[in-house]
């Protein structure tokens, strides 16, 4: 079982995505390995556009019908935008969780935060020893 | 076909109809109904039959082993049942006066010392009248503990990863955040991971000894220390106290609030959302907020203790003291094991879990702690049946059923992948054991030769595999005409 992994995101360990879509702006969801671990995702819990999240804390939840998971924001910022799509098709995330699947927006408050997260080799080779 | 679409006008069935008209006297005109109400107009037979219909198709206790991992599903004797309805206990209203209650009330009494003595607790509270409820209840006291010494800095309370899952939840619901702290692979809390979450804001830890990984956590007064020199309390989830029962008590490792199962551990019936029963012990620090009513003993009288005699109570869960009948049945049943026989509840319990471990793990299926003794349960991972075969834990739990089992718990705990969770528990002979062992090498056969049959099961049962996926997506359980 390998995973899509696209290069040109970031990573963090706890199987979420980065992409920077702007200078300050970046879109978040989780990975492809995630989704795939959580099975047939039927709810997703988005955060509230305005918050203001600090990196690493608990801003969305994913749910399966095997188990309920938090989704753990990145990088801290203010939510510009969510994916209300994800509401009506949960399933979404299952199917293309780098595009279709993204959970929201944020304006970056400190791009340095950035530098922290892992490449795309470097989280592939987490996900692989995760699964032992 | 549900009882309402088999109703024709005017069809009766006598055995079940009441006897007798009931008196309406007293009661006003405008409070009386006008037309009757819709129930389904069936014949005795149809009754019968319908009812008997559904009942085989119930895959139960009473019928299959069901090693459900962390429930601890054992046979519920009957002779609970029958002593829990004598006509006097069944009638007790529980408004009737203390003096009419004496005999239930020194059942009750008589039940919280056995479990203050059974679990090593100083008192118990047997009202909280489900596993959940006594969750909330013991970590509600842990916050009125702190709120009494006005120590209002106490903010988190610390789960460890391999804790029973409503444990989170229940610290959510008293206000509490969350600190979640990981395993090590032999099974144990990683202790240095709690000196790190340790501080000023700790109200307290919920542990489960022994854990859901089907370990006993063998450091548990060292954390015990830690937890206290920090100023936080133990909460101990009694939900896989049945491996310890009579051999260990939660008092004595340290803890300070335990909630008990007694749907599990003490063999009340249990399944389908209740009624449980969820009573409580606490150390002497926490006596002052256990929940009314308790019952209290004056030279040979019993009577209820209430917010007078205590307090400080955090009050009370609901109109009465608890399910009455559920806390009858576990009275009878420990009466009839007696001191002895609850020891002989830990040790067959873990017997039956390692010889089943054992078994399984020489016809080659992997235990995902296999350098650790189990307790009542273990692990089965089945990962390498995923990746070769496609054949995923889900798949076998199903098959499972094609062959008469009920199936382990699936994909719990989170932390080890495409997990079994295997409890068999001390009611069973060897021969179901032995059963258990060779349907897991049958299916085990089909998954490498005929891995369709596994993924496509169960075959057998009244339904094939349900789609809980669109049941959860679309959820509708309103029948309509």
């Amino acid at each position: 079982m390998s995973n899509d992994v696209p290069s040109d995101l970031r990573y963090t360990k706890s199987h979420e995505w980065v992409r920077i879509e702007d200078d300050d702006i970046v879109a978040v969801g989780i990975t492809d390995h995630a989704q795939e671990l959580l099975g047939d995702l039927v709810f997703v819990e988005l955060p509230e556009v305005g918050a203001q999240l600090g990196a690493g804390s608990e801003c969305a939840v994913v749910e399966s019908v095997k188990a309920a998971s938090d989704v753990y924001s990145p990088v801290g910022g203010e939510v510009v935008e969510v994916n209300e799509a994800l509401a009506d098709a949960p399933e979404t995330i299952n199917q293309e969780a780098y595009e279709g699947g993204w959970i929201f927006r944020l304006r970056l408050a400190n791009g340095d935060e950035l530098e922290g997260l892992m490449d795309a080799d470097s989280y592939a080779e987490h996900a692989e020893s995760e699964d032992h | 076909m549900l009882i309402y679409e088999q109703s024709q006008p005017g069809r009766r069935a006598f055995a079940q109809a009441p006897k007798d008209k009931p008196a309406l006297d007293g009661v006003p005109t405008e409070l009386q109904r006008k037309a009757p109400p819709a129930l389904p107009e069936v014949s005795e037979m149809q009754a019968v039959r319908h009812y008997t219909r559904l009942s085989r198709k119930n895959f139960s206790i009473d019928t299959e082993f069901y090693p459900l991992g962390s429930c601890t599903m054992k046979y519920n004797p009957r002779a609970c049942n029958s002593l829990a309805m004598l006509p006097g206990l069944l009638s007790r209203h529980p408004y009737a006066p203390v003096t009419h209650s004496q005999g239930f009330l020194r059942c009750m009494h008589e039940l919280q010392e056995m479990l203050k003595d059974v679990t090593g607790m100083r008192e118990v509270s047997l009202v909280p009248a489900a596993g959940a409820q006594g969750e909330f209840t013991g970590v509600a006291m842990i916050r009125a503990y702190h709120d009494a010494r006005g120590d209002a800095e106490r903010s988190e309370i610390i789960v460890p990863d391999a804790a029973h899952g409503t444990n989170p939840a229940t610290a959510v619901m008293c206000g509490y955040k969350v600190r979640e702290i990981p395993t090590l692979d032999d099974g144990d809390v990683d202790i240095d991971a709690l000196r790190a979450a340790l501080g000023p804001h700790t109200a307290g830890i919920m542990l489960t000894n022994p854990s859901t990984v089907g370990v006993f956590e063998r450091k548990i007064t060292e954390i015990a220390g830690l937890v206290h020199d920090a100023g936080g309390l133990l909460y101990y989830d009694g939900a896989n106290l049945n491996a310890i029962l009579g051999k260990v008590r939660p008092g004595d490792m340290g803890f300070d609030v335990i909630h008990m199962n007694l749907h599990k551990t003490f063999s009340t019936p249990h399944g389908g959302g209740g009624p449980g029963a969820g009573p409580v012990g606490v150390s002497e620090r926490l006596i002052p907020f256990l929940p009314i009513p308790m019952v209290g003993k004056d030279g040979d009288g019993y009577r209820w203790l209430t917010d007078k005699d205590c307090p400080q109570t955090i009050g009370k869960l609901s109109t009465f003291a608890g399910n009455a009948g559920v806390l009858l049945r576990a009275y009878v049943y420990a009466r009839l094991l007696g001191r002895e026989g609850m020891v002989r509840v830990a040790e067959y319990a873990t017997l039956n879990a390692n010889y089943l471990a054992k078994r399984l793990a020489d016809a080659g299926f992997e235990l995902a702690y296999p350098q650790r003794r189990a307790t009542h349960e273990f692990i089965v991972t089945l990962k390498k049946q995923a990746k070769e075969q496609g054949v995923t834990a889900m798949d076998f739990a199903k098959r499972l059923l094609d062959y008469g089992f009920h199936a382990p718990t699936t994909y719990f705990p989170l932390l080890v992948p495409e997990c079994f969770l295997i409890e068999p528990t001390e009611t069973e002979a060897l021969d179901a054991l032995d059963g258990f062992v060779d349907a897991m090498i049958a299916i085990n056969d089909e998954a490498h030769s005929n891995p369709e049959t596994v993924k496509g099961a169960p075959h057998t049962l009244p339904v094939r595999r349900l789609d809980d996926v669109r049941a959860a997506r679309e959820l509708d359980l309103r029948w309509t005409a």
